[in-house]
């Protein structure tokens, strides 16, 4: 499990300070799929950032219950952009977080191409990213975040920058990959019916400074239907709560 | 529309002939002394005659060894303490108002106090070239360093990169390869004119080899050695743009 507890965390500028989350409080079971959601510029990269030990909370713990283990890192990112090396192959491109871990370069490559054959790309070992799909570059990110095998696998809208229908393609496959492999994913997105489609659990991220406004399981049995209508008056519960039409804590 | 390939060879060659013909015309009608301009048809003879001779040989070396040995310090100076500044804030504000000041100053305006520092000699040759061609790769190395996607710093520290080693070796450098190598060629050609201005000043070498065959009125011996400067450039820059392609192998 995966606690994080009162987080809050502020920028201090010649302006003053500005707090952008405050008192965040959240429980991860390992294995659940969670999404969050919010205003752009609420504060979920933030939130990622801080949880990935990119940004020092201001006060607040993330704690894990697993040991550190020796060959795997504890968190991974998938960001919007897929952020490639571009002068790294593909598979040294998903090598990239396995390096410093003192692993030997026969189980790293390994290790990287385990990784590429999950996202279905083993046969793109030796490519260059410039000669991948905008999708195809996605799911190396996924590869490369998944080859560490992290306890948590942070994404911040992987699917954000990607056309409908190769962005509906990959989340039926990140679905199918966190059955297989049963990691723990924190999903940010502001696709509200993306959200409810692959979490078990809804985060909405709101105010400011930003707090859990509301929390929604979704119950739908898998595998789930993109029309299923539990799942829509779920999504819309939410997308009333966000733009502040229903009073708080309404829920599910 | 493009030219088909073979038109833009023959005029290319074109030119060239005509370019040795006129020259070739030129002193044969009389229309210049011979001693002013010698014809091209008498080139090879003197060249034959300045290599059989040994002085050739020695002045290339002579040239060369100053080249290489200004050429490499210079540019590992230069490199090395333009990333460095690109890395630290702090190097970066110690040394802004330095740089201000010393770098509007010629690297030929260097030649009098090289003179007066270490005499009409090989180190006197050296100075010069490591000053000009220092700064060419410090500032191409600082702006290539800042210039550094930030979202690929971020990158490094999520995936555990996140010493000033790691995020030199990891990031840094390989995504300010090709603005550092296009200041290494620049610093290539200023040498070069380095070199040969700092012999012509009386250091050994192919300037100086020049200077004392043009008071001897030897025209043909002159063009034999600005030839020889320009193949050696040739050849040092050909050489160069080889192994800059293949390390940004990844471009194509
Ligand atoms: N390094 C920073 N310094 C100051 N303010 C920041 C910094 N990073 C983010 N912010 C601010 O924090 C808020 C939340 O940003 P972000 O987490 O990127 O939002 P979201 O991902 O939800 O769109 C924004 O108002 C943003 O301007
Ligand atoms: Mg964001």
């Amino acid at each position: 499990m995966i606690s994080i507890k009162d987080l809050t965390l502020s920028f201090d500028s010649d302006r003053g300070r500005t707090i952008v989350l405050k008192e965040f409080h959240l429980d991860i079971a390992d294995g659940e799929f969670i999404a969050v959601v919010g205003a752009s510029g609420v504060g979920k990269s933030t939130l990622l950032r801080v949880i990935a030990g990119l940004v020092k909370p201001t006060s607040g713990t993330v704690t894990r219950d697993n040991p550190e283990t020796p060959g795997r890192r504890p968190y991974a990112l998938v960001f919007q952009d897929a952020r490639l090396l571009p002068w790294r192959r593909v598979v040294k491109n998903v090598e990239f977080g396995l390096e410093g871990l003192g692993l030997d370069k026969q189980t790293r490559r390994r290790r990287a191409l385990d990784a590429l054959e999950l996202v279905g790309l083993a046969d793109k070992a030796d490519r260059w990213p410039h000669q991948l799909s905008g999708g195809q570059r996605q799911r190396v990110a996924i590869a490369r975040a998944l080859a560490v095998d992290p306890d948590l696998l942070m994404m911040d809208e992987p699917f954000g920058a990607l056309d409908a229908i190769t962005r509906q393609g990959l989340q039926d496959e990140l679905v199918d990959l966190w059955q297989r492999t049963g990691k723990t994913i924190l999903f940010v997105t502001h696709d509200i019916d993306e959200a409810v489609y692959l979490a078990d659990r809804v985060i909405l991220l709101a105010g400011s400074p930003a707090g859990v406004r509301s929390t929604d399981r979704v119950a739908t049995p898998r595998p789930r239907q993109r029309d299923d209508a539990t799942a829509r008056h779920t999504a819309n519960a939410i997308r009333d709560r966000l733009s502040g039409t229903v009073v708080d804590g309404e829920g599910i | 529309m493009a030219r088909p390939r073979a038109l833009r060879l023959s005029l290319s060659l074109l030119g060239v002939v005509l370019f040795f013909a006129v020259w070739e015309a030129l002193p044969r009608l009389g229309l210049v002394k011979s001693m002013l301009l010698p014809a091209p048809s008498g080139i090879p003879a003197t060249f034959w005659q300045e290599v059989s001779s040994g002085a050739w040989g020695e002045a290339v070396l002579q040239s060369l060894r100053h080249y290489v040995s200004g050429l490499v310090l210079g540019s590992a100076l230069g490199v090395a303490l333009g990333v460095a500044t690109g890395m630290s804030r702090t190097l970066e504000d110690m040394t802004n108002w330095i740089v201000r000041l010393l770098r509007p100053i010629p690297g030929l305006a260097w030649v009098p106090f090289a003179i007066i520092w270490f005499g009409v000699s090989p180190t006197a040759a050296n100075f010069i070239i490591i000053v000009g061609v220092f700064w060419i790769n410090y500032f191409s190395a600082l702006s290539a360093v800042q210039a550094v996607d930030r979202d690929l710093i971020e990158l490094a520290n999520a995936f555990g990169h996140r010493s000033p080693l790691a995020r030199l070796f990891k990031v840094i450098l390989p995504a300010s390869v090709q603005p550092i190598m296009a200041g290494l060629r620049t610093g290539l050609g200023q040498a070069w004119m380095a070199v040969v201005a700092a012999e012509l000043f009386g250091v050994a070498g192919l300037g100086q080899r020049m200077m004392q065959a043009s008071s001897l009125l030897a025209t043909d011996i002159v063009v034999v050695y600005m030839i020889t400067m320009a193949l050696l450039y040739g050849v040092v820059d050909a050489g160069f743009v080889a192994l800059r392609d293949r390390l940004l192998a990844w471009k194509a």
